[in-house]
C-alpha cells in the first residue's frame, strides 16, 4: 500500500517553490559538520576503504536529491541523453550550484573510452582536512564521488566513481559498457 | 594590519542546500545505524557537542565579540551574531524566565530542515538535535554550563521551532596543579 504520510498535510515542504533565492551558510559550519561525519564513520569501520565506502554512501543520498532539484531548476525538467552532455552538466551546473564554481577539469582517459576524470585541485570537502600519514590513501572526496555516482546513475548513465589523489583530487568515472555502446549508437544516427 | 582585518571578515559562504542535504544524509545514516530514535538523538547531541567545542574558537576569532556580562547578553550574541554567522538566520530571543536564567530561541526558518519530512515511524526523532549539542559545547568552553533542548519543532507540526536554553552554573576554571 502507498505510504499515506504525504497526504496528512503536516509538512509545508511540498507547498514551497523549488525555485527560490539562493541561501547561504558559512563554510566553517559545513567543514565542522563534515569533519564530525568523517570521525563518526571512522569510529565504525576497520579500514580506509570501508571508511570511503561509507562516505560515498552518504554522498549518494545527497547526489540523488540534488539531481532532481537541479534538473527542475536549471534544465526545466529536461534530462540529458548524451555522455558528454551529462558530464558537462556535472562539471558546470552541478559544481556551480554546490561549490560555487565549475570543476577545474574534465578529461577522458587516453586508452579507455569508458573512463573520464573530473579533476579538482582543491575540493571544498577537503579544505580543512589533513590526512594522517598512516592513512595516506584516504581521500574524503569519496563523499563527492558518491554524489557524482548517484547523479550519473539516476540520470540513466550507470557508472562507478572513485576519488584519488592525483593532480589534487581526481574523481575517476567508469561508465558501464552499455552506456558507451548506447552513446555510439546515438552518434551513428 | 590589513591582514588581521581580512581574517576576521574572511567568513566564506557556501550553498546552504549542500549543507542541508549533507546533514540529512548524516541523520539518515544514524537512523540506519541505531535501533531507536533516542539513540539517534543522543548521538546527534554528542556530535553537536564536539562541533561546539571547536566552533567557539572559530567564532571568537571571527566575531571579535568580547566577554558577555550577563546571560541576556549571551543570548543576544548567540542569536544575532552566532546564528547569523554560521547558518544565515537570526532567531528571536523571547520568553525569559523571571529569574533571567532561561530563555527561548525562536527560529522562523531552520536551514537544517529544508526539504525534510519526518516519516511516521520516527516520531520521537529530534531531527535538529545537533544544534543543542553545538550550543552546549560552545558555551561550556566559555565556562557556562547550560541545558539546551527543543520544545517546539515545525517538523512535528508546531508553528515555530523553539529551542529552550537554561543557565545552570558558571564553570570554575580548574588550573592544572602547580600552575599559577
Amino acid at each position: 500500500m502507498m505510504d499515506i504520510r504525504f497526504t496528512k498535510g503536516k509538512s509545508l515542504v511540498l507547498e514551497r517553490s523549488l525555485s527560490r533565492p539562493r541561501t547561504e551558510v558559512s563554510l566553517s559550519a559545513f567543514a565542522l559538520l563534515f569533519s564530525e561525519m568523517v570521525q563518526y564513520c571512522q569510529s565504525r569501520v576497520y579500514s580506509v576503504s570501508e571508511l570511503q565506502a561509507r562516505l560515498a554512501d552518504m554522498g549518494r543520498t545527497v547526489g540523488a536529491s540534488m539531481l532532481d532539484l537541479l534538473v527542475l531548476r536549471e534544465k526545466n525538467g529536461k534530462r540529458e541523453t548524451k555522455v558528454l552532455n551529462i558530464l558537462l552538466f556535472i562539471k558546470v551546473s552541478v559544481w556551480k550550484s554546490l561549490f560555487g564554481k565549475e570543476a577545474d577539469k574534465l578529461e577522458q582517459a587516453n586508452d579507455d573510452d569508458k573512463t573520464y576524470y573530473i579533476i579538482e585541485k582543491e575540493p571544498l570537502v577537503n579544505t580543512f582536512i589533513s590526512v594522517p600519514k598512516e592513512n595516506s590513501t584516504l581521500n574524503c572526496a569519496a563523499f563527492t564521488a558518491g554524489m557524482v555516482e548517484a547523479i550519473l546513475t539516476h540520470s540513466g548513465f550507470p557508472a562507478k566513481v572513485t576519488a584519488h589523489w592525483h593532480k589534487g583530487t581526481t574523481l575517476m568515472i567508469k561508465f558501464d559498457e552499455a552506456v558507451i555502446a548506447r552513446d555510439k549508437q546515438l552518434d551513428g544516427r | 594590519m590589513s591582514r588581521q582585518s581580512n581574517r576576521t571578515t574572511d567568513n566564506k559562504k557556501m550553498n546552504s542546500e549542500l549543507f542541508t542535504l549533507t546533514y540529512g544524509a548524516l541523520v539518515t545514516q544514524l537512523c540506519k545505524d541505531y535501533e531507536n530514535d533516542e539513540e539517534v538523538n543522543k548521538q546527534l547531541d554528542k556530535m553537536g557537542y564536539n562541533i561546539g567545542v571547536r566552533l567557539i574558537e572559530d567564532f571568537l576569532a571571527r566575531s571579535s565579540v568580547g566577554r558577555c556580562h550577563d546571560f541576556r547578553e549571551t543570548a543576544d550574541v548567540i542569536a544575532k551574531v552566532a546564528f547569523k554567522m554560521y547558518l544565515g538566520i537570526t532567531p528571536s530571543v523571547t520568553n525569559w524566565s523571571p529569574a533571567g536564567d532561561e530563555f527561548s530561541l525562536i527560529l522562523e526558518s531552520n536551514p537544517l530542515v529544508d526539504f525534510v519530512e519526518l516519516p511516521d515511524n520516527h516520531n520521537t526523532l529530534i531531527y535538529s538535535n545537533l544544534l543543542c549539542g553545538v550550543l552546549r559545547g560552545a558555551l561550556e568552553m566559555v565556562q557556562m554550563a547550560v541545558d539546551v533542548r527543543f520544545v517546539q519543532d515545525t517538523l512535528r507540526g508546531d508553528n515555530v521551532t523553539e529551542i529552550r536554553m537554561k543557565f545552570i552554573k558558571r564553570i570554575e576554571e580548574n588550573l592544572p596543579a602547580g600552575d599559577e
